[in-house]
């Protein structure tokens, strides 16, 4: 969307555009190579004997959290200009389930 | 296709109409009609309560009478004339030609109007929900008969209705706003439809899960809020007003905008603090998703719960003051004129600062165990919700009226109308106050002669007369205006400010021949100061793209209506499966048919707009 910056000389927007993609693929490969290892790391926590529910669960689900950062943020190119406001509201949405959740943990089913 | 090819009968016309200025009439003519048959229950509540010991509706058809009064007003009546304002405004507010998804926006009203009427057929069909608006869970599913089945399947109907509402004005709003029309400069009205789309948002789905957790319970063998059987009765309690409060800031944010901006108008003034008024709204709407549980103090949540929740109920007084003292400074110095929806905003003022005061003593969580189901509650919230809303439903209508239909409603006739409905808002619910702190329960049929409540329950029911003998009065104005009213100009007030004025009265389909650029807040206003006939336009005349009329928003919403009535009916009726079944075929049925059927709309020409915009200078 926004990286598409015209300057008007295609050699240029030739070469912009090459180096702003091999920068976006190398980005793109991290965080799938992370993603694949924290998805190793997920299995091995449930897997090793030594780690109780207490702990696995837990961590997983912090695992899980920063695989979904990854897949907006790198796959679905939320870092991108002009995302300020879907984030906004995935935000905001994302706060009042927290706030439903966590009453009903706190105030329903204490 | 020429303009005259597309001529087709008017009743055709509005029932495939895609037209956000054609919508908003739809959604006035039906949110108008519930708001009568509302306002008919609450005269035959007040009948009911004028003296003691009464037998105009007795028990159950009181219940049932009650509850369709405050599910009518908030779902069917309050709502769809909120959305009809913002259809008949926003749109060319932000100087775009229609809503970005003029289908969804005429999907939308028809779920509403089905679920609507959805609701009202219980009337004839064995009786109408009784179990107030709230519908508390325990109460709900021991009703007998299909009351319950009518509000939970019709709202969800209407409540889709109004989630595809919310969804399109957020879209509207962020993506087709003309060039120069920043976050900033939007006029108070887009900015309070802006925030209210992202609480209808955030608020209705938990409306749909209560609503579907109680269809199971009643329709399909659910145990969701059955306590013997491992449920919660609470668990629909706390959705319900996870929905319902912000609820109500839906309700009560168009209003404040539409206040705004006739305070700016009549006082030919800059809305004072505009930057504070967004910080405010934005605030409001946020704030509005912490505070539910103030509605369930006497539930048993425990000191630590009513705290919390009682101090972010009082937070809210806060931007809210910031909004009361902003209008007050915006009339401060300016040139004031009294028309009609000046009136109502000046009397909005006190009586909604009222509702905001017993608001914040309601808040008190302690002294809320004893405010709790009387009168004084019931005197609380209609303080906000008339005084609030409804004073700014018929100021926006007085105020719009023009833009919507071509012809200025009667001054006297209206002005008429202000003064009986606010002597009879205030004789009605005023006393209602003491009532409560006498003691007085609300929800109750009747009360016992020699409880002190005879004087305020007949004064009470004085006032609803007065509020009645109003209606009818705007009936007429609404009748008299539209045989030999005066035709309305573009500006029709003279003193318009934002970009609606800019154009004809009624506007032309396209709304604007050349897309404007926005060179600052109040655009119009800006435009006129420098000597400026209309607008600046941002584009050279061309072909306006415009979207096809379609009868499936209809049809579709129809399917619905039709399936709802089968499941209804499923267990006692041999027909009933099958008529589900019929009824959500021909739903998705039209929805394929949407999907498949290529539309890419039609032009008008150039020529045709040139000789349009002719006919309108002319």
């Amino acid at each position: 969307m926004a990286n598409q910056t015209n300057t008007g000389n295609p050699h240029v927007d030739l070469a912009y555009r090459r180096k702003k993609n091999a920068e976006e693929m190398k980005h793109q490969v991290i965080s799938f190579v992370l993603m694949i290892a924290l998805t190793l790391i997920a299995f091995f926590a449930v897997g090793y004997n030594e780690f109780s529910h207490w702990f696995s669960v837990p961590f997983i689900l912090l695992l899980a959290i920063v695989q979904v950062a990854f897949q907006l943020y790198y796959f679905m190119h939320m870092s991108h200009k002009g995302h300020e406001l879907p984030s906004l509201f995935i935000y905001g949405g994302v706060l009042v389930a927290f706030v439903t959740v966590w009453a009903f943990m706190t105030v329903v089913w204490w | 296709m020429s303009t005259v090819a597309r001529k087709k009968s008017l009743i055709w016309d509005y029932l495939t109409t895609v037209d956000h200025k054609k919508i908003a009439i739809l959604y006035l003519i039906a949110g108008g009609f519930f708001f009568l048959v509302g306002g008919l229950e609450a005269l035959f509540i007040r009948i009911q309560l004028a003296k003691p010991n009464n037998d105009f509706l007795v028990g159950g058809l009181y219940n049932q009478v009650l509850t369709m009064h405050g599910t009518t007003m908030i779902f069917l009546a309050a709502m769809p004339l909120v959305f009809a304002m913002m259809n008949a405004v926003v749109p060319i507010q932000i100087g775009a030609r229609d809503v970005a998804f003029p289908f969804l926006n005429a999907l939308g009203f028809w779920l509403f109007f089905f679920g609507g009427v959805f609701l009202n057929c219980s009337w004839f069909l064995g009786g109408a929900p009784d179990a107030g608006w709230t519908s508390y869970a325990s109460l709900s599913l021991e009703s007998p008969g299909h009351g319950i089945d009518f509000y939970v399947l019709g709202l969800q109907i209407s409540g889709f209705g109004t989630l595809i509402g919310g969804i399109n004005f957020l879209v509207t709003i962020i993506n087709m706003r003309a060039p120069g029309m920043t976050y900033m400069r939007m006029p108070m009205f887009t900015w309070a439809t802006f925030v209210t789309s992202a609480l209808i948002l955030f608020a209705f789905p938990p409306l749909t899960v209560g609503l579907i957790f109680m269809m199971m319970d009643r329709l399909f063998g659910g145990n969701f809020y059955h306590p013997a059987a491992g449920g919660n009765t609470i668990i629909w309690e706390h959705l319900f007003w996870i929905f319902g409060h912000p609820e109500v800031y839906i309700l009560v944010l168009p209003a404040f905008g539409i206040f705004s901006e006739i305070f700016a108008t009549f006082s030919r003034k800059r809305l004072f603090g505009y930057s504070s008024m967004v910080f405010a709204t934005v605030l409001i709407g946020f704030l509005g998703f912490m505070v539910w549980a103030h509605h369930m103090f006497t539930v048993g949540m425990g000191p630590i719960a009513n705290a919390i929740f009682a101090v972010a109920t009082m937070a809210i007084a806060v931007p809210t003051g910031i909004k009361i003292f902003n209008w007050l400074f915006t009339m401060w110095g300016g040139n004031i004129r009294f028309t009609t929806p000046m009136m109502y905003a000046v009397a909005f003022i006190p009586s909604f600062v009222m509702g905001g005061v017993t608001g914040v003593m309601n808040a008190a969580a302690a002294a809320d165990y004893q405010y709790h189901d009387s009168y004084f509650v019931v005197a609380h919230f209609h303080y906000v919700i008339v005084g609030g809303v409804v004073f700014a439903l018929l100021a926006g209508a007085h105020y719009w009226w023009p833009k919507m239909f071509g012809k200025m409603l009667n001054e006297t006739l209206g002005k008429i109308t202000f003064w009986l409905f606010f002597i009879g808002f205030h004789l009605t619910f005023f006393i209602q106050h003491f009532l409560g702190l006498m003691g007085m329960p609300r929800r109750v049929f009747t009360y016992l002669p020699g409880q002190g409540f005879e004087t305020g329950n007949m004064i009470s029911t004085v006032g609803a007369f007065f509020m009645a003998a109003a209606t009818i009065v705007l009936l007429i104005n609404v009748i008299v205006t539209s045989v030999k009213g005066q035709k309305a100009e573009a500006d029709a007030w003279g003193d318009g400010r934002t970009l609606e004025w800019a154009v004809a009265s009624p506007p032309p389909e396209y709304n604007f021949a050349q897309t404007p650029l926005v060179r600052g807040l109040d655009a119009y206003w800006i435009e006129k100061m420098e000597g400026k006939k209309g607008l600046t336009p941002a584009e050279p005349l061309g072909d306006i793209h415009m979207p096809n009329s379609s009868i499936l928003p209809f049809v579709i919403s129809l399917g619905l209506f039709i399936a709802a009535f089968g499941f209804m009916y499923r267990t006692e009726a041999s027909w009933g499966l099958a008529v589900g079944i019929i009824g959500l075929l021909i739903t998705l049925g039209s929805m394929f048919l949407r999907s498949v059927i290529d539309d890419h709309g039609f032009h008008i020409h150039k020529e045709e707009v040139l000789e349009a915009e002719k006919g309108v200078k002319a």
